[in-house]
């Protein structure tokens, strides 16, 4: 099965379940989708993810929180994106949302009310990446010892670490 | 490694709570697995998992590797089930390469990837059993495991660190007189299995120290993330390997164990039907296993068969630019999640073009599943913690990564 080009086109996404209902909640919140390897994806605005996971939650779209990790694309600005694999055990489809992070300012809000599960995984995201979460109950270090200096998965993180 | 002095949640003033530490070094919590339990008595009033000491940065040493480097590396995340592991992996690659995979890897990676789901469910259930005081259980299970751990040995020369499964296929085809073997097994293995259920399923104490114990509802479960066996004793019937199948599932005929209960019991009797079901697959794998090659036909990225390496100067060359530069794999980000004996195990890969990962990101089934223990756990005695670890089945290996 050779490789289908990745459609990026909103409009040409607009009949799946999950972009129509986030479309319809709010448009100004999705800022881009993509069909790409039979997986969708959706970026949303770092105000609105949680109420956008949340939305999707309530609606029935999706049931469970399988993943939610993130990547450092450094040296590019904005360089994290975060990503919230979606499960939908009923409809058994996934998507995936992403959200932007800039650098400097690499903050959002944790889903943490929305999904319980998601406690671990952002305190992992937290912990290596750095990434801070508002609102999360119990934002400390999980992987590193509590005294550790950096967040290894960083990009600019020597991969031997610092010596 | 988090906290290391939490604050007791009951006023310590009246001096009702104590905080006790179980582990690391505790030979129920079945690896480097750390609980600070607050109690009362000896009721747990709160516990927190404190993890970490097995962290060895897998994810960050993928990005520093090339695409078929990181094989043997998901060899020891699980190391209860490496073939799952590889094959969860190599099935990610290929999603981004866009690879099709001949028939007979299909079906040779489902049945050994049902092997494992025994061999792993064997080590638990052994384990599980030894924690609540059944000794002889653990002997016969772990005789079990030794045949199949035989078998792993006979297809790849190793016993545990397989890395069979390759990007584009299997590393070779297996050698004669390995599915004889294999067949021998399958065809004592439901026996065994009557065996172990007659020491435990009918056992007063072990029902007594069983049922009722640790329960979680569906809709808990399902918020705290439980996946696998341990959320289909929930009663959610959810089963990836049916309802969204990869890797050829869909081709065979199975059954997917489902309780309503929620107790550590209902976890014992859905793994154990799991033995019954897995060994099912494996047998019709067996029996229609195809021919043919067993890896794909993708010169740029599959290593040449030794013999042509040695005889045609394009294999050679082709072998030489593999395993010195990798191969170029087209951006992109997959995210494919398979049925691990644990529950969902996910790999999402970024690829930025290059013949190096950008990102490899493990969704250990184990580390979300560990987040229900507090919740299973909390009101109940201590001795039930036992049990209840033992009930969801975690691989610290995987859980640290």
């Amino acid at each position: 099965m050779p490789l289908a080009p990745a459609i990026t086109d909103l409009e040409q996404l607009k009949d799946r379940a999950t972009v129509a209902d986030l479309l319809a909640w709010n448009a100004g919140a999705v800022q881009s989708a993509r069909f790409d390897r039979d997986e969708l994806t959706i970026f949303i605005a770092r105000e609105s993810i949680r109420e956008a996971i949340a939305r999707l939650k309530t609606q029935g779209l999706t049931d469970f929180l399988s993943d939610l990790t993130c990547a450092d694309f450094y040296p590019r600005e904005p360089r994290f994106e975060m990503a919230y694999h979606l499960l939908s055990m009923k409809r058994k489809d996934r998507v995936r949302l992403k959200v932007r992070l800039s650098g400097d300012d690499p903050t959002l809000e944790s889903i943490t009310a929305v999904w319980p599960s998601a406690n671990f995984f952002e305190r992992e995201v937290f912990d290596l990446f750095g990434i801070r979460f508002l609102g999360h109950p119990y934002l400390r270090r999980i992987m590193m010892p509590e005294d550790w200096e950096g967040h290894p998965l960083r990009k600019d993180y020597p991969v031997e670490g610092y010596r | 490694m988090g906290h290391l002095n939490p604050n007791p949640v009951l006023d310590p003033t009246e001096d009702k709570t104590m905080i006790l530490n179980m582990g690391p070094q505790h030979p129920s919590t079945h690896g480097v697995l750390r609980l600070l339990l607050e109690i009362d008595g000896e009721t747990i009033v709160r516990m927190m998992p404190d993890i970490g000491f097995l962290h060895t940065g897998i994810e960050k040493t993928c990005e520093a590797k090339f695409y078929q480097q990181v094989v043997p590396l998901t060899d020891r995340i699980d190391y209860l089930c490496p073939m799952v592991n590889n094959l969860c992996y190599v099935m990610a690659v290929e999603k981004l390469l866009g690879l099709e995979i001949p028939p007979r890897a299909q079906w040779m990676r489902v049945m050994l990837a049902e092997l494992q789901r025994i061999s792993s469910h064997l080590v638990w259930l052994g384990t599980h059993a030894m924690d609540i005081g059944a000794m002889s259980v653990f002997l016969y299970c772990f005789r079990e495991r030794e045949d199949l751990l035989r078998i792993y040995e006979m297809v790849s020369g190793q016993r545990m660190m397989t890395s069979y499964f390759r990007i584009g296929g299997l590393a070779l085809d297996p050698p004669l007189g390995f599915f004889e073997k294999v067949k021998k097994f399958l065809d004592t293995f439901p026996e065994k299995v009557d065996e172990y259920e007659n020491l435990l399923t009918g056992n007063r104490i072990f029902i007594d120290r069983l049922k009722n114990v640790a329960r979680i509802n569906a809709e808990d479960a399902l918020a705290i993330g439980l996946t696998g066996p341990s959320l289909r004793a929930s009663g959610v019937d959810f089963d990836i390997r049916r309802d969204m199948p990869y890797c050829g599932y869909e081709n065979f005929k199975f059954k997917v164990p489902v309780s309503k209960d929620g107790d550590v019991w209902a976890r014992y009797v859905c793994r154990v039907e799991e033995l019954r079901q897995s060994r099912e697959i494996a047998k019709q794998a067996l029996e229609g296993m195809p021919s043919g090659p067993t890896k794909a036909e993708a010169p740029k990225v599959v290593l040449p068969d030794r013999e042509k390496m040695k005889t045609q100067m394009e294999a050679l060359i082709y072998h030489f630019k593999i395993v010195t530069e990798g191969f170029a794999v087209p951006q992109g980000e997959v995210y494919h999640a398979i049925e691990s004996p644990r529950g969902e195990m996910g790999y999402y890969v970024v690829s930025d073009g290059t013949a190096k990962p950008m990102r490899v990101h493990m969704r250990s089934p184990s580390y979300a599943n560990l987040q229900a223990l507090p919740q299973m756990c909390e009101g109940r005695l201590i001795a039930d913690v036992v049990a209840a670890i033992g009930s969801i089945d975690i691989v610290l290996g995987e859980i640290d990564r």
